[in-house]
């Protein structure tokens, strides 16, 4: 509720600045100064049937006491306390905002009780009718959580008038709620079988009331009626309490696989340097950070794009840490072939430079990118389950960079070279596939999509120096579980990390959820050294 | 101290001794070992008796490796049955079991301590306790001495005694590697091409210690070189896609038609 | 210029069986010597006076130089490279922390006799069952060696006996500290959470505010690292010690002439942790302060360095890189801190593209060239290596 008030505030204000408006809504919010308590009721109730974006805005306004007008000119405005403890007063004919106004200047525009209540319906009205679907839908569900008597009558109105078959359906939960609490235990039990699908938490608390309440009633005195009612309640409430855990395990499972997507995009990068190449990256989640800051850096570059830029901004990444990639392996890593624990050690300390070149350049500051418009929002699938958009994209779009990893190793030709010189590297070099090349740019094709890795994780997490850091453990852990050179290995094993974390996550906490994830994979690697999906035969030796 | 399930450090396999009375001492009974639907060994059975020395010779991926990991230890067979005499099932045990039970592996690609001296290598290869608290204390005495001198004379590396192993050229290694495993006093040997990448002096001089071995030590001789195995050889098995294809002498070997088919074509093409 | 008895010290084979062993200890006891005697017998304003500052300090730079052995025994001599010696590091501090924490008694902010004051802060109204014995100096140093030697054996015979090698072991070192940090940074695993264990006030009833007592701290942790460079020595000599070293070279090998390599590694294994423990009791009580930060990735690694510039497979490298790099790290830090990173990401990369064996493989060749230059008539080659002797 606040967010959509806030969203029209927002709205309006642009309105302003465009000042394009009804001149009628003009005449009637200038005539509110002159009405008293007894006769500015119909000024509203005109104001409400005008067709003008501000209309809910004075209407909220009024209802919150906030709507005054200066004495000196009688132009209405809305007023705000600033923390110095003066006013900033907003026309609301012309958006002009006046600083510092004290409040002996200005006189509330006032209402009573009663129309307060009549202002509650008008907006309720407003909003019923408002041609998006979705407001209607906002304002049915505020009166299912608040019901009261106007409110219902004001519904039950719509409801011969709605086309919508969802809004349709809110409405009759709604009246069907309002009867479970007033009607007498013939309806209610009539009212019982209709909501028993409802997961509307509004439903379920109306139902325990009702339970609670006969409760109350000693056992010999409940009518047969009343007993029927209670045993209907009781299994209803247990109906809707297995769906709602059905629907939580969804959930947890969708969030599972959320962070398991995190955990593929992270690792995939490593799967193909570590896994296929053996080449053991500890600067891999440095490439993530860098990535993210690319991200950043493009988002800067075109503030009035933020919508696009993440489009920019995947391609960018990819050749930025790509890039990166390349240089640390013809600098350094390809003098260390078949020195692993060297490798190890020295590519650490490219980590280390990286992050304090992020610290020097952009400050030790975390940065927060901004998600785009379309990443917001959610999914709302019923009363309490949604999947918010940043997790789905989240999850298709690590998917889309598996699949297409996946085809590009085993269909392009370059994909080809690169297993042979990770499975063979004398023997495809005397087949002429140039091994150096290849390294490069499969060091820098891992580096790429650690650096994609890096753009959705600023999505989610702030932008920092030690981003990376954080998921380097991780990340290897997630290739060795799945089986060291094999990619569908990754995918399961960063989906099952994900999936497990997730549901660890209520019973133990955050923290000790980490803390087992890991302690297991430890333990598992003990049992299986090589994975979930290892290698066999004399060659994985 | 770790106490491995045998229950003390002096390990009972100090004990086992490989029972040859039908004069047998390795049994390999149908064994099959495979990788991902590959089957590297296929139902193989071979028996070498005690004080052999027996050539195994088969085209790459005939499987002849993949045995030799099976009676070390390093590998398990799917099915099968393989022991050490008659009754020590070397299936249960690992590879250092086994080691220590007498049975010694050359491998293919010589492996030695290159960080240590060649007396050193020999050293830490000498029979007795292996356990970690004796050797930290351990002295030699003179008799072990004694011993590596023998040693080093029989594999012909007394003037490198002191040198790095990793300095060692390529031939030396080889044998150095043959004098640790001496050094253990093994009742089997299995020697994984001990002459791949000598010279041809080199080679005759393996042939002669290898020859010498036999008798005292059982030896399995596994070799691509034919000319090497012609040199050696009494009895020779041709190992095929995992399986036993022939076993008998040379010439038997070089008559018999299979063998000619599959693995000795181009050999006996221009012998 | 190396003066004669420093350079034979590198080439003179009857050297060879005792090695540098007297030379660190020599070194050592001058050192201890001097700072004892410099920083209590000389006023404050004389210009031989060695400040209680320094004395700390110095006496954090030998603890790493200790922690420093036990990486090199375990990666130099064995090849295994832990990223998880900071954790063995970090438990034999936290025994040390938690006595001294019982020491403070009833002198905390609460005042409570019996329980830290973080435990009150937490409404805490007994010990756990892990902090019974706390206060008692004994029990203390069963758990300084206990603590990390277990953690060190439960994991080394797993990890060690289902043949985890490589970088692999390396990453689970490091996954099994990280975890670690993570759960000693929770409150309720009772160390003091985000804060550790500090407000150290007094040990055996010495105050650990005086000079003498860090003095005698210091002097402790000098014998303490001699100790350990002695034990070491000894080790790394013996048969058993040509079995860890044949390990590295190949393990396979050593499985196949008899030993069981997982043995050699967990023996090695659990006594590099016990030493690391050691470093870490002794580094609590000079530096005043334990806390979760000591079981970070980065401190771990931190320590390969060392060991790396040093020279692994040699111990007194590995006290020479621990030194210089913690007194380079100190310079840093104070001049110009954002270079510090740097500088060390930097090492890391020189010392394993240009330096594999560390300063300590610099001083032999360059101790070889010096009496290759001054005795030109001996045409023989000084290297020992190359040199037959008959035994």
């Amino acid at each position: 509720m606040l967010r959509t008030f806030c969203l029209v505030i927002t709205l309006l204000m642009s309105v302003f600045s465009a000042s394009a408006y009804s001149d009628e809504f003009e005449t009637l919010v200038q005539q509110l100064p002159h009405k008293n308590l007894r006769n500015i009721t119909p000024v509203l109730t005109q104001i409400a049937e005008q067709d003008n974006e501000q209309v809910r805005f004075v209407l909220t306004e009024a209802l919150n006491g906030d709507l005054y007008y200066l004495k000196s000119n009688k132009q209405v405005v809305s007023i705000r306390k600033t923390s110095s403890g003066d006013y900033t007063a907003t026309q609301i004919i012309g958006g002009q905002v006046l600083q510092n106004q004290s409040k002996s200047d200005m006189k509330k525009i006032k209402t009573s009780n009663s129309i307060r209540s009549e202002i509650r319906g008008l907006l309720a009205q407003i909003d019923l009718t408002h041609k998006n679907k979705n407001v209607r839908l906002g304002a049915v569900k505020q009166i299912l959580d608040d019901p009261s008597d106007d409110s219902i009558n004001l519904i039950k109105a719509r409801l011969t008038q709605e086309e919508d078959a969802d809004v349709v359906e809110l409405i009759e939960t709604a009246i069907a709620v309002n009867q479970l609490k007033n009607a007498d235990d013939e309806t209610k039990l009539a009212t019982v079988e209709q909501l028993k699908q409802s997961l509307e938490p509004a439903v379920r608390n109306a139902m325990v009331a009702q339970i609670n309440r006969l409760n109350e009633i000693d056992a010999s005195e409940l009518s047969a009626t009343q007993k029927q009612l209670k045993n209907e309640l009781n299994k209803a409430i247990e109906s809707i309490k297995q769906q709602r855990s059905v629907y939580e395990f969804i959930e947890n499972l969708f969030f599972g696989l959320s962070l398991g997507s995190v955990l593929l995009l992270a690792a995939i990068g490593l799967a193909i340097t570590f896994g296929v190449m053996g080449v053991i990256n500890m600067a891999h989640g440095e490439m993530i950070m860098l990535g993210a800051y690319t991200t950043y850096v493009i988002q800067q570059m075109f503030p009035q794009w933020i919508d696009y830029s993440l489009f920019i901004a995947i391609p960018a990444a990819f050749l930025v840490s790509g890039f990166v990639g390349i240089l640390i392996e013809r600098g350094v890593i390809r003098f260390l072939k078949g020195r692993p624990l060297e490798t190890l050690l020295a590519t650490f300390g490219i980590s280390l430079i990286l992050q304090q070149l992020v610290r020097s350049v952009f400050s030790p500051l975390n940065r927060t990118v901004a998600a785009p418009e379309w990443m917001s929002g959610s999914w709302q699938i019923n009363p309490i389950f949604s999947i918010t958009f940043n997790r789905l994209y989240i999850v298709i779009f690590a998917l889309t960079v598996f699949f297409a990893l996946l085809a590009f190793m085993k269909r392009s030709s370059l994909g080809l070279h690169v297993r042979a010189v990770a499975q063979n590297r004398e023997m495809a070099r005397a087949l002429s596939v140039r091994s150096d090349r290849v390294d490069a740019i499969t060091f820098g094709l891992g580096s790429g999509i650690a650096g994609i890795a890096g753009v959705v994780l600023s999505q989610l997490t702030n932008v920092g120096p030690n981003l990376g850091q954080s998921y380097i453990i991780d990340s290897f852990l997630v290739v060795v579980f799945g089986g060291v050179g094999n990619l569908w290995g990754t995918l399961v094993a960063a989906m099952s990390l994900g999936t497990i974390n997730k549901f660890l996550e209520p019973v133990t906490g955050s923290v000790l959820a980490t803390i087992i994830v890991l302690v297991g994979l430890v333990l598992f690697i003990q049992k299986r050294p090589k994975g979930l999906f290892p290698q066999k035969g004399r060659a994985a030796e | 101290m770790v106490v491995d399930k045998h229950g003390s450090p002096l390990l009972a396999e100090d004990n086992i001794s490989p029972d040859t009375r039908h004069g047998v001492i390795l049994y390999v009974e149908d064994v099959s070992v495979s990788f991902d639907g590959f089957k590297a060994l296929n139902d193989l059975s071979l028996y070498i008796n005690d004080g052999e020395l027996r050539c195994l010779i088969g085209a790459n991926g005939a499987g002849k490796t993949t045995l030799m990991d099976v009676i070390t230890g390093k590998t398990k067979p799917d099915v099968g049955k393989v022991s050490f005499g008659q009754q020590v099932n070397l299936l249960d045990m690992d590879e250092t079991q086994i080691a220590r039970a007498g049975i010694g592996r050359k491998f293919q690609k010589p492996t030695v301590f290159e960080k240590l001296t060649v007396f050193e290598n020999l050293e830490l290869s000498l029979a007795g306790d292996k356990g970690i608290w004796t050797n930290l204390f351990h002295k030699l005495s003179g008799e072990q001495k004694d011993e590596i001198g023998k040693i080093l004379h029989t594999i012909g590396l007394v003037k490198e005694c002191n040198m790095l192993a990793g300095a060692l050229s390529h031939g030396q290694k080889q044998w150095l590697e043959i004098g640790m495993l001496l050094a253990a006093k093994p009742r089997l040997l299995l020697v994984d091409e001990p002459v791949a990448g000598m010279t041809a002096q080199e080679t005759e001089r393996t042939a002669e210690l290898l020859t010498s071995l036999a008798g005292e030590h059982s030896v399995v001789v596994v070799e691509h070189d034919m000319a090497f195995v012609r040199s050696i050889a009494r009895k020779v098995t041709v190992l095929h896609q995992g399986s036993v294809l022939a076993e008998g002498s040379m010439s038997e070997i070089q008559a018999n038609p299979e063998v000619v088919r599959v693995y000795l074509g181009e050999e006996t093409g221009d012998a | 210029m190396i003066p004669n008895s420093i350079q034979s010290l590198f080439s003179n084979s009857a050297f060879k069986k005792l090695g540098s062993l007297p030379f660190v200890v020599g070194c050592l006891f001058i050192t201890t010597l001097y700072v004892a005697v410099c920083n209590l017998a000389f006023p404050a304003d004389s210009a031989l006076h060695v400040s209680t500052y320094t004395v700390t300090l110095f006496g954090k730079y030998l603890c790493y130089a200790l922690l420093a052995l036990a990486v090199d025994l375990v990666w130099g001599y064995c090849g295994i490279l832990s990223l998880g010696h900071g954790a063995f590091f970090a438990l034999g501090g936290y025994a040390m922390g938690m006595y001294l924490m019982r020491q403070i008694g009833d002198r905390g902010v609460y005042g409570n006799p019996e329980l830290p004051d973080f435990m009150v802060f937490l409404n805490w109204d007994s010990l756990p069952w892990y902090w019974a014995g706390s206060d008692s100096f004994i029990w203390m140093i069963v758990m300084v060696l206990a603590g990390p030697g277990l953690l060190a054996y439960i994991f080394g015979s797993m990890a060690f006996r289902s043949r985890v090698s490589g970088v692999y072991l390396s990453i689970m070192t490091q996954a099994v500290t990280y975890a670690l940090m993570l759960a000693f940074f929770r409150n309720e695993m009772g160390f003091g959470g985000n804060n550790g264990l500090t407000d150290f006030k007094d040990i055996l009833g010495f105050s650990l505010q005086s000079d003498t007592t860090r003095v005698v701290l210091f002097a402790l942790t000098a014998t303490f690292l001699a100790l350990g460079f002695a034990l070491c020595h000894f080790i790394v000599n013996s048969k058993m010690g040509r079995v860890v070293t044949a390990i590295r070279d190949s393990e396979n090998r050593v499985r196949f002439i008899g030993y069981k390599p997982e043995h050699y590694k967990v023996w090695i294994f659990v006594v590099s942790a016990m030493l690391a423990g050691i470093a870490g009791a002794l580094y609590v009580p000079q530096v005043g302060i334990i806390n979760p930060g000591e079981f970070s990735p980065l401190n771990s690694i931190e320590m390969v360095v060392w060991v790396a510039i040093g020279g692994r497979g040699s111990l007194y490298g590995a006290i020479i890189g621990a030194l210089v790099v913690s007194y380079a790290k100190t310079r840093f830090t104070a001049i110009m801190p954002e270079a510090w990173l740097y500088a060390l990401g930097g090492l890391f990369v020189l010392v394993t593209l240009l330096l594999p064996k560390g300063i300590a493989g610099f001083v032999p060749a360059i101790a070889d060239k010096f009496k290759a230059n001054k005795s030109t008539k001996n045409t023989q080659s000084v290297s020992n290596k190359t040199t037959p002797e008959v035994k």
